[in-house]
């Protein structure tokens, strides 16, 4: 009993001490302040690690390299959401108030509750390449961008792909997809350019808790016979669907996964079998880039990141970094514009909106043919980026077709559709008008 | 010493029957409660909106589940699907009567959790135990299904999410993106010391007594005349409803848009948690569970922040895991019988302290 009541006594003071203790607030003034919303934990976070790594390790290169960005630093902090959107909310609670800049959620769910958020407490949304496909519609959301293009946007690329080797009319598309907002997000373009098309679509739903088990999924890709496969996964879907894939002795050369499903993460564990599987992609692979040696140079080599040095590169890794690229790219831009050093969530918005990523301006960053060149608009607020297929030999992926733009004039008008209806039911909703 | 009730003699049955007979637990109620009107004043949002407001929710959808399972001995794992059925129908009400006070909508929706939570509830009329718990586990896939596969329930939204329409009350913003954290929280403490007053006043009569039967001994409640089919239901009915009001406030007023995976049987469990380690069959335990539950990882995440310590984000996750468990594992050693039990045991030694005898 005494050393019941005794060890009980010494735990509550303990909370109370604790609980006692100031938040005392650690921001320097003369900051950038980007919060990095990341998942290094969960079923997803072989996806969420590489993202993370990037991200921070090409902004930290900056401080290092050039002392930040127009000699302000770049302050990144992670919050773990575990790619829940709740924990995802309170992390932006949390992080909010510190001046943050832009958030990346790096999930679509995370992403969709913030979207109302962004226009009150004046802070962007970059959803890059993920989130709400509408958002792309910048007249109808000024805080959200989904740079360098959108999921509906994508898909398009993807079917331009599939037309251009062998044709879509007649075909059979089978799409296999997480059953979550992320998933479900292209289906509406895939049924509406179906028939203008003149494919015919198969829709396989995998629940999260069956991304493991997919058996009786394939067992229906099987009955169906598909011509060619569509994947929207992520996390641990990937593998098991690829591994799924092989087993039924489906053809890899005609299996394409989105960029959340495309990635060394993936197909490591699948290896051989996976040969000739299909990625979509925006971002380059490698290390062959002077940027990327810069990161090499500054931050890995230095042992100021979390990364294993061998996966410095990869097509996840290299994600995260071309999204630190654009954020970068934008605050440089806001700066300029504002004549500010430290700037806000709204000049930021502005930058977001105002910079220009050319061909030219890639050299100059060291990622020449990294990527597409893409610039931001008052109006599109997608860069309407090109995507490449890529290509898994068994160790990693190579580069398998040209730089494929979407469909703009068949997606654009379907996305303000989308926009408009989004806004329908919200009176309050605050657009913008671009001259 | 500071817990006698000597002297304070009740001179009429009102007086004797009240909620807080003894006067320290009414001035020690007001005082939380002038407390907790006070928290906007002194707290930051992320206080507010990542800590008080869902605390007060998760503290009524274990009012909830311990009607269920505290008081009438019904095994549940279905909270979360059932705080989503109330989501989903506030959000349908919402837009269908977009004119209809919010607030009203909120209360509503409830009725249809009960509703719900009645069908899923017959089947307690003959299986108990793990059998029930099993049962209710079907209701949470079930609903959780409907909520993916019937479109009719987010509007046809392309997201499949569900998203919080401005709504106001005295032309105060109280939901969507635009209500201030301290608005919200005032409205949610009202609605919650509104419905635990009413919980506990159903849990102190007649029903209230018939559930504490059925839990105790259902074939001598039974032979005493309580009817099983009307205790077991109307256990699930009440249940139900302040689960269902727990998930409508949960989306409109905390999470602001929801899919699913928010119902998923993760929120089943966290609320089962909640009851167990704040005493089953007490209202204060389903607060003071709550806030064990839902406020310590919030706290051990916060921690090395204020002590000025540099910790990677997912190593901190990890370490609140494990520090999380090995707390609840020690709380249930040291008192098995939840925080309500040991706050009455520290009552009981108040009557006394610091004196040696009373």
């Amino acid at each position: 009993m005494r050393i019941q009541s005794l060890v009980m006594g010494v735990a509550a003071t303990a909370l109370a001490v604790t609980g006692t203790l100031s938040t005392a607030a650690t921001v320097a003034a003369e900051e950038l302040y980007v919060p990095s919303l990341s998942y290094r934990t969960g079923a997803f976070a072989g996806g969420g690690i590489p993202i993370a790594n990037g991200f921070a390790d090409y902004l930290n290169m900056l401080n290092a390299r050039d002392g930040g960005i127009g000699g302000v630093k770049v302050n990144v902090e992670e919050c773990e959401t575990g790619y829940n959107a709740q924990k995802g909310v309170e992390c932006y609670e949390a992080t909010k108030g510190k001046g943050a800049l832009v958030y990346n959620p790096y999930s679509t769910g995370i992403t969709l509750q913030l979207i109302p958020k962004a226009p009150v407490d004046e802070i962007p949304i970059l959803s890059m390449g993920y989130g709400l496909s509408a958002a792309a519609i910048g007249e109808k959301f000024p805080w959200t961008f989904t740079y360098p293009t959108s999921y509906w946007s994508q898909m398009s690329s993807i079917l331009k792909y599939i037309d251009s080797n062998g044709g879509l009319k007649g075909k059979k598309i089978g799409f296999i997809y997480l059953d979550v907002g992320y998933g479900k997000e292209p289906i509406p373009l895939l049924d509406n350019l179906a028939p203008k098309l003149g494919f015919e679509v198969a829709k396989f739903p995998v629940g999260v808790k069956e991304m493991q088990s997919q058996g009786s999924q394939w067992l229906n890709v099987r009955k169906e016979r598909p011509d060619w496969m569509i994947m929207w996964g992520w996390g641990a879907m990937n593998a098991t669907a690829i591994k799924e894939a092989a087993k039924i002795r489906y053809p890899m050369d005609k299996f394409i996964g989105n960029w959340w499903s495309s990635a060394h993460a993936d197909l490591k564990p699948v290896g051989d079998p996976g040969k000739g599987y299909l990625g979509a992609n925006f971002s380059g692979i490698g290390t062959d880039y002077p940027a990327l040696q810069d990161v090499i140079k500054h931050v890995v080599s230095a042992g100021n990141t979390q990364a294993n040095p061998e996966d410095v590169g990869n097509v996840l890794y290299n994600r995260g970094l071309f999204n630190a690229v654009i954020v970068a790219e934008a605050i440089a831009t806001a700066q300029k514009m504002t004549g500010k050093k430290v700037i806000t969530g709204a000049d930021m918005r502005v930058g977001l909106e105002n910079f220009k990523l050319t061909d030219a301006r890639l050299k100059e960053l060291g990622l020449e043919g990294f990527t597409g060149a893409i610039s931001g608009s008052c109006a599109d607020h997608e860069g309407s980026g090109a995507v490449f297929i890529q290509q898994w030999d068994g160790s990693t992926f190579n580069k398998a077709s040209d730089l494929i733009s979407p469909m703009t004039d068949v997606v654009r008008p379907l996305l303000e559709e989308a926009a408009n209806k989004y806004v329908a039911d919200k009176p309050d909703w605050k657009g913008q008008t671009c001259g | 010493m500071f817990y006698r009730e000597a002297g304070q003699f009740k001179t009429s049955y009102k007086a004797d029957q009240a909620i807080f007979p003894i006067l320290q637990d009414r001035v020690g109620l007001g005082l939380i409660i002038v407390a907790a009107l006070l928290v906007p004043l002194f707290g930051s949002d992320f206080l507010i909106n990542s800590f008080m407001i869902p605390f007060l929710i998760f503290a009524l959808a274990s009012i909830g589940l311990n009607i269920l399972t505290g008081y009438c001995g019904q095994l549940s794992l279905g909270t979360g699907a059932f705080m989503g059925v109330g989501a989903y129908s506030c959000y349908k009400l919402a837009t269908i009567f977009p004119d209809v006070n919010i607030l009203i909508h909120i209360l509503l929706s409830g009725f249809f959790a009960a509703g719900i939570g009645c069908v899923f509830g017959l089947p307690s009329l003959r299986i108990k135990g793990l059998y029930l718990a099993i049962t209710t586990l079907a209701a949470q896939f079930f609903l959780e299904w409907c909520f993916i596969r019937i479109p009719w329930l987010y509007n046809y939204n392309d997201s499949g999410a569900i998203e919080v329409p401005t709504r106001t009350l005295l032309s105060v913003p109280i939901t969507g993106p635009s209500a201030t954290p301290s608005v919200r929280y005032y409205v949610i403490l009202a609605m919650i010391i509104g419905l635990t007053w009413i919980a506990s006043n159903i849990i102190r009569g007649r029903i209230g007594r018939s559930w504490m039967m059925i839990r105790d001994m259902d074939i001598a409640a039974e032979l005493m005349g309580i009817k099983p089919l009307n205790a077991k239901l109307s256990a699930f009915a009440v249940s139900s409803y302040f689960c269902g009001v727990a998930g409508a406030l949960m989306v409109f007023m905390w999470l602001g848009a929801a899919e699913v995976e928010s119902f998923s049987i993760n929120v089943s469990f966290q609320v089962l948690f909640m009851v167990i380690i704040g005493g089953m069959g007490s209202l204060i335990g389903c607060f003071l569970g709550a806030a064990f539950i839902f406020g310590l990882p919030i706290f051990v995440r916060a921690l090395p922040e204020m002590m000025g310590l540099a910790v990677n984000a997912s190593t901190v996750d990890h370490i609140s895991r494990m520090v999380i468990g090995a707390l609840i594992i020690f709380f249930l050693i040291v008192e098995p019988h939840g925080f309500a039990r040991l706050w009455q045991i520290v009552k009981e030694k108040l009557r006394n302290w610091p004196f040696p005898y009373g």
